[in-house]
């Protein structure tokens, strides 16, 4: 892992900020989300880190990693973070970035039968076609 | 025709790096009644005002514009500088070319436009202006000082020691403020008690400090040099001339109530004097704890008073006094901890604020100055100190700094080491901030010397476990989880504004920010004075500060009374409102709606055809008048000029932007 100008300036943590609507530049590092998170002990890059390597454009070790597909959108960082950055949307930004650079849903709207369509709700739809991309 | 003046300023490249100055100095050239013009790279440098006065005589000048910073900025300086050259200084015309024009925009050509129309307004406005003369008033030459802390208590001294008369106001029984509740002082460990109680006692015995405890302001008219300020002497119940302070009823009540001044670790009773050293020594009944008060019965302080003291029927008393000049400090509160269910405070009596946790190290405080756990009363072998509670915290606490903490928790790590041998101090921090003389060195003898464990990252939640807490956390530095199991937690709680700062900021006419402290006339070059003339601030009551920068602002708040006390007479701002009789109706619209009480009914007596009549018209009071203008806008004949800024005047500006 090597800090370098260009990943500074990549155009990550624009991006980040710009799908969650949080700002990462906030954060200044006070680790209060790792200390309480239930799941941090299987992460391999912990909440704060994944915003630290956000700021400095970290880009492949982020999509990278396992902890985006473990954090459970828990809130409980969100809950207590001093800085008013809503964390499990930063990750979920992250997670859109990969299946986005993935490309390809898994399911396309116009497979589905017209019963589904109508029926199905409109989140579960969503999800269905990013997230069993991975 | 009036002979103009124009002069523009570049601010070096503050304002030439967004106006084209030649564009703007041949445009100006062509002004009615301009004849002269010139430029320099910064106008209030010693050259550029002699250029001025120079240009004055030279070109026979009678009306100067300087186009340059806002008149907030300089104002003062160039009415000098006009005067000097021989012309009254109401004669000069400020064209604000930086704050409102070069700093705000980034077209240069836009900004080269805006600046020629300011000057135009400016020359148009400068054309009519008229000569003021300012009026001499006389100063009452006592001060008032709201809050007997350290700050008050410091400001009083200093401006008694100038040989002026002062009078000091505590809500509390005593003087001592926040300063008195803390053990040990940093960075140097010497006893608060033993720095302070000689001062309390200083200004009991002062000859020119008149002291009132159990007292507050009430309401606060008047202006610089003339204030008049009724106090609240509230009903202490017990006669200060007659008590000696024996401390018989102190023992025989039988209410008790959690005491403030111990942070509520233990009772008071209802009669009480705060603490052992207490300025004045003697007690005051808590009416609203008092067992006769609340009950009807009882009364037995006064059957075991040796002196007769206790006086039940003894009420509120409004005294009304008048003051030159004003020192509000008025301190802090702790930051309420209501939102920080994570840090278990309130659930588990062993995790403490840090305002607590200094009772347990005072040697008058609940334990003799032995840190031992509310729990269980024993030494506590590892404590944990969190850092920035409710500071730094946007989301549910103060988004500031309190600036003390990083400094007092080090301070508890050293003391706790010393107290209890063998103890162990864990610091979870954000930033450790130790700027100051001989700070730093006092941080690294925590860690260093007395094997305090500093972690870097915010505690998410404290469980209590057992006996025990169990601290979660993180070690954001090496990215290690952080699991500690300890005896006693200490939250270094932030600083707040006092609740009430709003209401007292209403009374006196001063301002807040928006944690409600007292803002300062301006943040690097007044940061003692207020926005209302003859009011200064010291201490935390206008933003967060340790105790040496607090007696320093304090003196500095006397220093500047003093200099208002040292003055023969004041003069008087002559831009104030005007009413012209014949026009006036009399309905006083204006009255309602002045904010300085300046306005008043008149009856005059006026011809009419051949008989004499008398009418009612409205008089300004110039001395309270602080020319805002509120009361021209009112008067619906078009009676009120303010002088500087008549109607008139301000038709001629408007014109000059829009014809």
């Amino acid at each position: 892992m090597k800090i370098t100008t260009d990943k500074v300036n990549s155009n990550l943590v624009r991006e980040v900020e710009e799908v969650s609507g949080q700002k990462v530049s906030a954060c200044f590092q006070c680790g209060k989300c790792s200390g309480g998170c239930p799941v941090v002990l299987t992460m391999d890059v912990l909440p704060h880190q994944v915003l630290r390597y956000a700021q400095l454009g970290l880009v492949d070790e982020l999509l990278h990693c396992k902890t985006l597909w473990i954090c459970a959108s828990c809130q409980t960082c969100d809950s207590r973070c001093p800085r008013n950055v809503d964390i499990p949307k930063v990750i979920e930004a992250l997670r859109l970035l990969v299946l986005r650079n993935k490309g390809g849903n898994y399911l396309h709207p116009n497979d589905l039968s017209e019963k589904v369509r109508r029926n199905a709700p409109q989140q579960g739809l969503v999800s269905a076609f990013r997230k069993f991309a991975k | 025709m009036k002979r103009i003046g124009v002069f523009i300023c570049w601010c070096g490249s503050n304002i030439a790096g967004t106006v084209d100055i030649d564009k703007v100095a041949a445009a100006a050239g062509t002004m009615n009644g301009v004849v002269y013009v010139d430029q320099n790279k910064y106008t209030c440098s010693e050259i550029g005002q002699a250029m001025i006065k120079d240009a004055i005589k030279e070109y026979k000048l009678d009306r100067v514009v300087i186009a340059a910073c806002s008149p907030r900025m300089h104002e003062n300086t160039f009415r000098k500088t006009v005067e000097s050259a021989g012309l009254n200084p109401y004669y000069l015309e400020i064209a604000n070319i930086r704050e409102q024009c070069s700093w705000v925009h980034k077209d240069k050509e836009a900004g080269t436009a805006k600046a020629i129309s300011l000057i135009r307004t400016a020359v148009a406005k400068a054309a009519m202006n008229e000569a003021l003369f300012a009026v001499e008033m006389p100063i009452t030459r006592r001060a008032l000082v709201i809050g007997g802390g350290i700050a008050g208590i410091q400001a009083a001294l200093d401006i008694a020691d100038t040989g002026f008369e002062v009078d000091l106001v505590e809500r509390e029984p005593s003087l001592g403020g926040r300063m008195a509740q803390l053990d040990k002082t940093f960075p140097t460990l010497d006893c608060s008690a033993c720095i302070l109680t000689p001062k309390m006692v200083d200004v009991a015995q002062h000859e020119k400090i008149r002291l009132f405890t159990y007292a507050e302001v009430e309401k606060v008219e008047g202006y610089l040099g003339n204030f008049t300020v009724t106090i609240r002497h509230r009903a202490r119940s017990v006669d200060l001339q007659k008590c000696t302070g024996c401390g018989e009823c102190l023992a025989k009540c039988p209410a008790k109530v959690a005491s403030e001044f111990e942070e509520g670790l233990v009772q008071r009773r209802a009669i009480y004097t705060p603490f052992p050293q207490a300025v004045p020594n003697k007690p005051a009944i808590d009416r609203a704890h008092c067992r006769f008060f609340t009950t009807g019965k009882c009364k037995v302080c006064q059957k075991v008073c040796p002196a007769d003291a206790i006086d039940y029927e003894m009420e509120d008393r409004l005294l009304t006094n008048g003051y030159g000049a004003i020192v509000v400090a008025t301190g802090f509160d702790t930051h309420k901890l209501n939102d920080y269910g994570e840090y278990a405070y309130g659930k588990h009596p062993d995790v403490l604020t840090s305002l607590e946790f200094e009772r347990l190290l005072n040697a008058s405080g609940p334990t003799g100055g032995k840190i031992l756990r509310p729990s269980d009363g024993k030494a506590p072998k590892t404590v944990a100190f969190i850092q920035c509670v409710g500071s730094r915290d946007k989301a549910k606490g103060n988004s500031y700094c309190a600036k003390i903490c990083c400094m007092y928790t080090a301070k508890h790590a050293i003391l706790l080491s010393e107290k209890v041998p063998g103890s162990k101090a864990f610091v979870f921090y954000i930033d450790v901030r130790t700027a100051g003389k001989d700070y730093e060195e006092f941080y690294t003898r925590a860690y260093e010397e007395c094997g305090a464990s500093y972690i870097k990252g915010n505690v998410s939640k404290v469980f209590p476990e057992g006996e025990k807490l169990l601290v979660r956390g993180v070690d954001v530095l090496s990215g290690a989880l952080v699991e500690l199991l300890v005896d006693m937690v200490v939250l270094a709680v932030s600083v707040d504004a006092r609740a009430d700062a709003k209401e007292l900021a209403k009374k006196l006419a001063v301002t807040v920010n928006e944690h409600k402290f007292f803002t300062e006339a301006h943040p690097k070059l007044r940061p003692v004075d207020t926005q209302t003339a003859g009011i200064f601030l010291a201490g935390v009551c206008q933003g967060p500060k340790d105790i040496p920068e607090t007696v320093a602002q304090a003196s500095a708040a006397a220093v500047k009374v003093a200099a208002i006390f040292s003055k023969q007479s004041l003069l008087s701002n002559p831009t104030v409102a005007e009413v012209e009789q014949k026009l006036c109706s009399g309905d006083m619209s204006c009255m309602a709606v002045c904010p300085y009480g300046a306005i008043s009914e008149q009856v005059v007596e006026e011809r009419r055809g051949r008989e004499m009549v008398t009418r009612k018209i409205a008089r300004v009071n110039v001395a309270l008048c602080q020319g805002c203008g509120a009361c021209t806008v009112a008067c619906r004949p078009g009676a009120i000029n303010l002088k500087g800024f008549t109607n008139q005047q301000i038709l001629a500006e408007v014109d000059a932007i829009c014809l």
